[in-house]
């Protein structure tokens, strides 16, 4: 087994709420890194995320993988399917990492029963302390290709187009873990979030 | 197109594939997080394995050892407090000894994700004197259990593989091959093997003893364990996941790689100690292999510097082992101090809108009663705003655990309730119920039959219709099975009707016999009904009756209260905590007038 370079390692959070489509999203990248040819591992913590709470999945993608863990500040990029989440996990992005935020907010327990306060101005507080973000109305660009559901597909068009693959590849995974009955709706999603 | 050769599994899927690809017939389990997966993919393999949900992990592991004695490949898997379950049958097997291959699989939680203690199983295979495999990534998982079927047959013991929750939920890439054709051995009779009276166990005692021996041979030369010279300055003994760490943290440190951890490789691990010049043990969790070292005289640093509770990981290990500075983790912390002027609020796993948990706990808190609780979705009822529970402990405490407080204290004699899921009383609960009605307790049972094993993804259980294969299922009725055993008083009670279920309650705790109360009403993914939502209308006088009961889908917005229609499940309940008739039945099933 050869020394481990992490210099050729990109390693991506996705952080969110149960529901939101995060693992999807991280079986999406994982696709397209098999399909590119790297070596790949993907990392999911979701026991309680039926239950509402908070969802991290890991992908780390490179010419050889060892740990299946991001830690704090190494990831490159911190996709955020929740403002929130973005902002709990902000921690983990790296010195010139980037997030990229869905502008969407779900208001966990504490802030429903009225005992916390919902942060105001995310995406302020994170530019103010040195981090690139870049927020997205993913919900809405989402609903607007015909569903919800998708707005995980459209983070992952603006992802894609960040990154060093070509976009066919991209395109060919979505093929790949998308069924047939909704993949109109999530190729549209994805072309979205690529041209934003 | 041709099937691709490699494909990304997570460690629980590539254990299922294992299963297939080495010839398993026969798999069993218990649900739990986070070894789940490993059956519910064994299952698709349904040609050539049986596959099924056990009511226990002790059944489960009994089931593989029948098959195992009978002459199939059999694997039992289970989460590492499953495994205290099974500890029974386990123990004694590993005298017996099989026929054909038995692999245990224990999934531990290191950093309890999902689990209610952190315990390192690996210690029950040095109890049990067996062999112990720790995979490090998905292709060991599944190689492994190949391995361990050999080493079963060839050494006739059971085999333990322990995984960790970063094995079992990582994915990874995995070659797949075409299965072995392993056929089933014949069955023979052999009673001073399998029957383990005194007479028959001292003798297998002996031979446990001699294995034990054979086995540290095996370990000495199987390719599981090898070393990795490079940089002699730095040496690092190290199993599991934290090998992955390892590797990337210490990329020019010589390793001993353990994957075959009972019993270890004592010469190799000499013979390693020998050629470097610091010898680290890094192990996940209690320092298993570096207290058995530390024993053949060898000086090796490991948990004077390591922690042993939660996960490890790259950074610790850089910073520890390596004397790093980590730049990057400096600019977090960094980071994580600008951002805490707002500290984000929690995201606590809620009971979800509509479940039928939710009323139950109302009403247990509203009489203030001690509630002695179990282990399933419904220990969520722990949390603000039910605030509804005393003690949760392991699967089937509640109803032992509320006959002794009841014991123990006059004062709590008709304030304490049991309160156990429909899968957990019958995993273990019913043993405390009968418990209670043999030794003339007085505790009052709730039964939270929500007609599937929920909390790990909605498994089916004994009193669900289905097996694991999809087939059809006799339902055991909880009911008679409570009348069965003595209970003479069992009632039925809908968990949506507060006031009903609050006179039922207070009427049982009130008498001198012990009764249970079957609370029975689907889980939301397994309803096949869709209810109206609910809706505020213009007398709400925002006095927040209605936020009691901690709903998600009832969300306070400055001086408003307002009802999220895609989250509501039509459950009713905050109609009947509303003293304005300000909550009513929106018209149509998707919301609104």
């Amino acid at each position: 087994m050869g020394a481990y370079n992490m210099r050729q390692t990109l390693n991506i959070l996705l952080v969110g709420v149960g529901g939101q489509g995060t693992i999807l999203a991280s079986k999406f990248i994982s696709q397209v890194a098999i399909d590119a040819n790297y070596d790949v591992k993907m990392s999911e913590i979701k026991g309680m995320s039926q239950r509402g709470g908070s969802v991290v999945t890991q992908v780390r993608i490179g010419d050889h993988i060892a740990s299946p863990t991001i830690d704090k500040g190494e990831a490159d990029y911190i996709v955020s399917f929740e403002q929130l989440e973005g902002y709990r996990w902000a921690e983990y992005l790296k010195p010139h990492g980037r997030i990229i935020i869905n502008q969407q907010q779900i208001e966990p327990m504490p802030v429903i029963m009225g005992l916390s306060k919902y942060p105001e101005q995310i995406i302020d507080k994170l530019e103010a302390v040195g981090i690139a973000v870049d927020s997205i109305n993913a919900l809405a660009i989402a609903l607007e290709c015909g569903t919800s559901k998708a707005a995980n597909i459209v983070l992952m068009g603006y992802l894609a187009k960040q990154l060093p693959v070509e976009q066919a590849i991209w395109q060919a995974a979505l093929n790949k873990i998308i069924p047939e009955r909704f993949l109109e709706i999530n190729q549209r999603a994805f072309e979205t979030g690529y041209q934003l | 197109m041709t099937e691709p050769t490699k494909k990304l599994m997570s460690g629980n899927e590539a254990i299922a594939r294992g299963a297939y690809e080495y010839g398993i017939r026969v798999a069993a389990a218990y649900p739990g997080t986070p070894s789940t997966e490993i059956l519910e993919n064994i299952a698709q393999y349904k040609n050539t394995i049986y596959s099924e949900w056990s009511p226990n992990e002790k059944v489960a592991l009994e089931v593989a050892i029948g098959a195992a004695i009978g002459g199939a490949r059999s694997l039992a898997a289970m989460k590492h407090v499953g495994l205290n379950v099974a500890l029974d049958p386990l123990m004694t097997i590993a005298y017996s000894g099989v026929n054909a291959g038995l692999v245990v699989i224990s999934a531990d939680d290191p950093g309890m994700h999902s689990s209610q203690n952190e315990q390192d199983n690996r210690f029950l295979a040095k109890f049990a004197k067996i062999p112990l495999l720790e995979p490090s990534d998905s292709q060991e998982a599944k190689d492994m259990i190949g391995i361990a079927l050999e080493v079963s047959e060839q050494f006739d013991t059971p085999v333990l593989m322990r995984t960790t929750t970063r094995i079992s939920h990582s994915a990874s890439l995995v070659t797949v091959n075409d299965p072995l054709n392993i056929p089933v051995k014949p069955y023979i009779k052999a009673a001073d093997k399998y029957v383990m009276v005194p007479a028959h166990a001292k003798k297998r005692r002996l031979i446990v003893e001699q294995r034990l021996e054979d086995l540290q041979q095996y370990s000495e030369t199987t390719p599981l364990n090898h070393i990795t010279i490079n940089d002699k300055k730095v040496g690092v003994i190290t199993s599991g996941v934290a090998y992955q760490y390892v590797l990337e943290a210490l990329p020019n440190a010589s390793i001993l790689k353990i994957g075959f951890s009972n019993p270890l490789p004592k010469n190799m691990i000499k013979q390693f100690a020998e050629q470097v010049e610091q010898l680290f043990v890094v192990e996940e969790l209690e320092p298993f292999m570096e207290e058995q070292i530390s024993a053949m005289g060898i000086k090796v640093i490991g948990k004077e510097l390591l922690p042993n509770i939660g996960e490890l990981s790259v950074q610790i290990i850089r910073q520890i082992i390596g004397g790093e500075t980590i730049a990057n983790l400096e600019a977090a912390a960094t980071v994580a101090t600008q951002l805490t002027t707002e500290q984000a609020p929690l995201r606590p796993p809620v009971l979800c809108p509509g479940c039928p948990h939710r009323g139950v706990f109302f009403v247990l808190k509203k009489l203030k009663l001690v509630v002695s609780g179990d282990i399933g979705c419904y220990t969520l009822g722990a949390l603000a705003p039910l605030s509804a529970m005393d003690t949760a402990v392991c699967m089937g405490q509640s109803i032992g655990g509320a006959h002794g407080m009841e014991l123990a204290n006059p004062s709590l004699k008709g304030k304490t309730v049991a309160v156990i899921g429909d899968s957990t009383f019958l995993h273990t609960g019913i043993n405390g119920l009968m418990d209670v009605v043999y030794n003339g307790g007085h505790t009052t049972t709730l039964i939270l039959d929500n007609r599937i094993t929920a909390m790990t993804g909605q498994q089916h259980n004994p009193s669900s219709g289905q097996t694991l294969m999809g087939n059809p299922a006799h339902e055991i009725d909880i009911e008679l099975l409570c009348k069965a055993i003595g209970i003479n008083r069992v009632y039925k009670a809908k968990p949506f009707e507060l006031k009903e279920l609050e006179l039922l309650i207070k009427q049982e705790l009130a008498i001198d016999a012990p009764s249970v109360i079957i609370v029975q009403h689907p889980c939301i993914f397994v309803d096949k009904h869709k209810y109206q939502p609910v809706m505020i209308n213009s007398n709400c006088t925002v006095c927040t009756s209605c936020m009691r009961i901690g709903c998600p889908a009832i969300v306070r917005k400055e001086d408003t209260i307002k009802i999220n229609q895609t989250l509501c499940f039509g459950c009713d309940l905050c109609i009947q905590l509303c003293h304005f008739n300000a909550i009513e039945k929106c018209a149509s099933k998707n919301g609104g007038l």
